[in-house]
């Protein structure tokens, strides 16, 4: 039963895709609903992004720090290792499934309330495509600049490390220039961002759909907000797994 | 004038319309009454639109609904204009973005001209002035108005109201009928008003269709829903004692005149 659910879950999903991915009414209020979406999406997230970045770069630095004690390994490893924590993991996918709950949680919940104070409905009797008018600026917006986000947290992280190194005597600050500068492996970038626009299109579509499909009122808007974070999460870690076997193998 | 013949519509196998038929003249405010459950708003959702009947015919002026392509559906919601229960007003844009909307998304208009156009629509429903608040700044009888006003933005040919009187005073859903009512007449539209509203009934009736449990019990207009026999009607009309007082002061009168 559950899975006769989960494959009708999943038609509707597409279903709403197909609606989404349509020709725009007018395009320049399309750009513009675009930049209100980056505005409210991407820009009011960039805080968190850099807070976390900082302190997960930071403290990934001191527990590498910590926990090497062979002597054989140079100490510039704690660098490098920060660094490809970093660019592999943290700033995509972890960043993603933060973003996951800031960004989904108020894509579900929007769209929701619209949902059942009918202006939806309203947008439909006016003859709009609903789905294309509400949903395809975040998914624009989302695939553009969630990458960048993660570009912005790779460099926070590796600042926070620095800061570690700077502020304190765990590790000489050249020490740990040295070594975010070692075998350095480009690729790792491209990897990481490839991952995050699969990811943010999770996020922005996943979130959409819980919020479109909502019906009753504020309890039901809040269950279907909590509903994407939780699928998108599963399914941003699903597609991790995925994709790090297909791109790094 | 839109024309619903022979309407059907189930849900879950459990019939909800049971072949309804009838006409919602131009120029006319036609009423949609009957108790919760009587199946008006799913038979306003499937003459809008929003709902697809299981069988039967919706006709536009002779344009079929059911059988039209999307395509010429979207057109057709382009000479509709809808005013929701809720208002539905878009919470983020300004009383005068939201009138405009359907300016910004139908019509070549300059921003000039759909200013112009939706500081008009607003004036006609007496709310110059406000059109820099946000909904959630206005009362709910305005919400209602700046509903009306983006409805006829586009000068819709058909305008649709779903309740539009629930949760306002009574001094207030005085105003909403008055204006619906002016509306209908000064652009000759065909207007379709759902209604539990027993003042809008006898306010601005000018066709009324009684439903009963999913069927067309009765179809009269304001003066003739007074002395009606039909005695579901009068069920639902007269069931507070205020109403029961004027149809007997109605009848009362209608005999003294016979005699």
């Amino acid at each position: 039963m559950a899975l006769i659910r989960s494959i009708i879950k999943l038609g509707a999903y597409v279903l709403l895709l197909k609606k989404v991915f349509a020709i725009p009414e007018k395009w320049n209020v399309f750009f513009k609903q675009v930049l209100n979406e980056t505005n409210k999406l991407i820009i009011n997230s960039i805080w968190i992004a850099v807070i976390i970045s900082v302190f997960i770069g930071a403290v990934i630095t001191i527990q590498t720090q910590l926990n090497m004690s062979s002597p054989l390994m140079p100490r510039y490893t704690v660098g490098l290792a920060t660094r490809d924590v970093l660019l592999l993991e943290f700033s995509s996918a972890i960043m993603c499934l933060i973003l996951a709950g800031k960004v989904g949680s108020n894509i579900a919940s929007e769209i929701g309330t619209m949902r059942v104070t009918e202006q939806i409905d309203a947008l439909e009797i006016m003859g709009v495509n609903s789905a294309c008018y509400l949903i395809l600026p975040k998914i624009v917006a989302m695939v553009i600049f969630i990458p960048l986000l993660v570009i912005l947290s790779m460099f926070t992280g590796i600042l926070g490390g620095y800061f570690v190194s700077l502020f304190t005597d765990m590790l000489p600050v050249s020490t740990y220039i040295y070594g975010i500068q070692s075998y350095f492996v480009e690729y790792y970038v491209w990897y990481s961002i490839m991952k995050s626009v699969v990811f943010a299109f999770i996020i922005a579509t996943i979130s959409s759909f819980y919020g479109f499909r909502v019906k009753g009122g504020a309890l039901e808007v809040g269950q279907a907000s909590t509903d994407a974070v939780v699928m998108s999460s599963i399914i941003i870690l699903l597609f991790d797994v995925i994709l790090t076997k297909i791109l790094l193998q | 004038m839109i024309e619903v013949k022979n309407l059907i519509k189930s849900f879950e196998g459990q019939e909800v319309l049971h072949n309804v038929s009838c006409l919602f003249e131009e120029g006319k405010n036609n009423l949609i009454i009957g108790q919760s459950g009587s199946g008006k708003t799913v038979l306003m959702k499937c003459v809008i639109g929003l709902l697809r009947p299981d069988s039967g015919e919706i006709l536009y002026d002779g344009r079929n609904l059911v059988t039209m392509t999307g395509r010429d559906v979207k057109m057709l919601r382009r000479e509709i204009g809808m005013l929701f229960q809720g208002s539905a007003l878009f919470d983020s844009q300004t009383v005068e973005e939201n009138v405009m909307f359907p300016l910004t998304m139908f019509s070549d208009m300059t921003l000039r001209d759909r200013v112009k156009r939706a500081l008009f629509c607003l004036d006609r429903v007496g709310l110059k002035g406000a059109e820099n608040k946000y909904p959630s700044e206005i009362s709910g009888g305005m919400q209602k108005r700046v509903a009306i006003a983006r409805a006829i933005a586009l000068n819709p040919r058909y305008l649709f109201c779903d309740e539009p009187n629930s949760g306002l005073d009574p001094q207030t859903s005085i105003k909403i009928d008055e204006l619906i009512n002016d509306i209908t007449k000064e652009y000759d539209i065909t207007t379709v008003v759902n209604t539990h509203d027993m003042n809008s009934v006898l306010g601005i009736g000018d066709n009324i269709i009684f439903l009963n449990k999913g069927h067309k019990e009765w179809v009269g207009n304001k003066d003739t829903i007074i002395t009606s026999d039909n005695k579901e009607l009068n069920n639902f009309v007269f069931a507070s004692p205020l109403f029961k007082r004027i149809r007997a002061a109605e009848v009362e009168d209608d005999n003294q005149k016979i005699k």
